[in-house]
């Protein structure tokens, strides 16, 4: 059956159990990102009736010329830079610690993963309070240190800080147990190896743990980048929702809907939506190429 | 000495990390249960005198907070049952039948996933709004009845059973509907629950869309309501606090109870990118 050749009747039946998969995925997954992209160039339209009077390049001339769609652009691009190297680094060095104890691993493990699984709408309201100026925890551990209190939420030199410490702290958990995965992954043999050609412990890390976990960490990076160049709910939720004061966390899936949804212009939503899929689109074909070329298998 | 010192450090580190992370969900947990002059006294209070449990009947009597429940929990059930079952057959024609077009088909699915989904968010809403779908349950869960992850997850588990089991089933006289939903499901049970999971922490915690689709009260689920009870809340910190912990208790009892799905899941299809 498994290597016959495809039939009229076999597809008819293989056709049967996709349906209900392709009616959705159609309507909702495919058919929306040629609209999108038809959208983008939509200069004269009128939503309620779906009448399309002018195409153009207007929304991307808008866009390019938007001050506010720069500040986006470059508030993502800050998000990514301040999320994505802590998040790897830190995860990795708690993935190697608990990879070395066995009494109370899958506690501790229990516990940094609990974030991932919480409404980050809920969280960001008890990281609101924490961030309070006058009564927050924050400023409260601070003030040991001599540091004046900080008004994390309502200053623009802030605000972006406070976003990335809480989205440090939420993803955590996830890349541990991919790091996890990846340290139970190398063969034993290769530390044994290691240590009978006398390597120490840092060296054993930097030769064996560092290169053959080399696939992981660059998965953990694109799917880092990728997942920060589209963030929205912590920013709702912790500025309550405004892009932050100032815009300073505005950033470009905030723009979108901000465009869309409040001032109803959907073509140059549309069109930052495909300025943010060519971004995604070169990570992606950036992490093929450098895969190929550069990440020990 | 030098590795017991090393021993001990590691415990040392892991204990502060381990504090870094809980201390969020505590500091929810110990301000909800607070009298609102102790929510804003320094030095911080850690543990109430009196433990407010009012603040959860009052949070819940300010705002519709069970309808808000009721409609996650009807939300969440359809989309993630739906969603399942429009898996599971697509799967089984992937990893099983044989069909024109398969190959190809198989590529633009694969290709769609990297689409970020807030880009179909407007050509979305539009469509719905023509189907006269925006602000109904319908907005909220029939975008959600397939998903190409999932159906992705599911093929990797249906094509590692092996054939043998197959010919084996139809040698008895078994048709490929009874084989898929008498052998092929129940073998994959834990592929099956891990993706059911995490397809559950999803919609469970979704914010942008059901935000979008719905502007009456009825129609909030828990997210969306707890958003728009931070308005009315306003420095009333203790009830916020409350309402929080109300929306994410279910998640974090799933999450001790089916920890290990989770994981394994994550483990699996994480590492697929």
């Amino acid at each position: 059956m498994l290597n016959e050749k495809p039939t009229l009747k076999s597809t008819g039946k293989a056709l049967l159990y996709l349906l209900p998969m392709l009616i959705i995925t159609i309507t909702f997954n495919i058919y929306p990102i040629l609209k999108s992209f038809i959208m983008s160039f939509y200069t004269k339209y009128d939503f309620f009736r779906d009448i399309v009077s002018q195409y153009g390049f207007d929304n991307f001339k808008f866009l390019f010329s938007d001050p506010d769609f720069h500040i986006a652009v470059k508030n993502t691009l800050i998000f990514v830079i301040g999320v994505v190297p802590l998040t790897v680094i830190i995860s990795l060095a708690i993935a190697l610690l608990l990879n070395r104890i066995t009494w109370l691993s899958g506690l501790f493990r229990t516990v940094y993963f609990l974030p991932f699984v919480t409404s980050t709408v809920a969280i960001a309201q008890v990281w609101h309070w924490i961030y309070n100026g006058d009564y927050g925890l924050l400023n409260y551990f601070l003030s040991f240190f001599g540091v004046n209190a900080i008004s994390w939420l309502e200053s623009p030199h802030y605000a972006m800080l406070a976003l990335i410490i809480m989205s440090v702290w939420k993803n955590l958990g996830f890349n541990i147990v991919l790091f996890l995965v990846g340290l139970n992954n190398i063969n034993e043999r290769y530390y044994q190896a290691a240590k009978i050609d006398g390597a120490n412990t840092w060296h054993q890390f930097t030769n064996v743990t560092v290169p053959l976990l080399s696939p992981i960490t660059f998965l953990v990076s694109v799917n880092g980048v990728i997942g920060s160049f589209k963030v929205f709910d912590e920013i709702f939720a912790l500025f309550n929702g405004t892009p932050g004061p100032s815009k300073s966390a505005l950033t470009i899936v905030y723009y979108l809907y901000q465009k869309f949804y409040t001032e109803w212009k959907y073509g140059i939503a549309a069109a930052s939506g495909v300025v943010l899929f060519f971004m995604i689109l070169l990570v992606t074909v950036f992490q093929l190429w450098y895969s190929k070329r550069h990440v020990h298998y | 000495m030098k590795r017991k010192t090393a021993i001990i450090l590691r415990y040392v580190i892991l204990v502060l990390g381990a504090i870094i992370m809980l201390m969020p969900f505590l500091w929810m947990l110990s301000t909800s249960l607070k009298t609102q002059p102790e929510t804003v006294k320094i030095p911080p209070i850690w543990i109430p005198k009196h433990l407010m449990f009012s603040n959860y009947v009052n949070a819940l009597k300010e705002a519709p907070f069970l309808r808000y429940f009721i409609n996650s929990v009807f939300v969440t059930t359809v989309t993630t049952a739906g969603q399942l079952l429009t898996s599971i057959l697509a799967a089984f024609a992937f990893s099983r039948l044989n069909f024109y077009g398969k190959n190809i088909l198989f590529v633009i699915f694969l290709g769609t996933m990297m689409v970020p989904g807030e880009m179909l968010i407007i050509p979305n809403f539009v469509t719905l709004s023509q189907l006269h779908l925006v602000n109904t349950y319908g907005a909220l869960i029939i975008p959600w009845l397939a998903s190409f992850f999932t159906v992705f997850t599911l093929r990797q588990t249906f094509q590692s059973v092996p054939d043998q089991i197959y010919y084996a089933a139809k040698i008895d006289g078994a048709s490929d509907w009874h084989y898929l939903w008498h052998v092929l499901v129940p073998i994959s049970k834990s592929t099956i629950t891990a993706v059911t999971v995490l397809q559950v922490i999803g919609s469970w915690n979704a914010f942008m869309w059901p935000l979008i689709v719905t502007n009456t009260e009825n129609l909030r689920t828990l997210p969306v309501g707890l958003q728009a009870f931070t308005s009315d809340a306003g420095t009333n910190y203790a009830l916020l606090m409350a309402a929080s912990t109300f929306v994410i208790i279910p998640m974090v009892i799933l999450y001790v109870f089916l920890q290990k799905y989770i994981i394994a899941g994550i483990s699996k299809t994480g590492l697929k990118g």
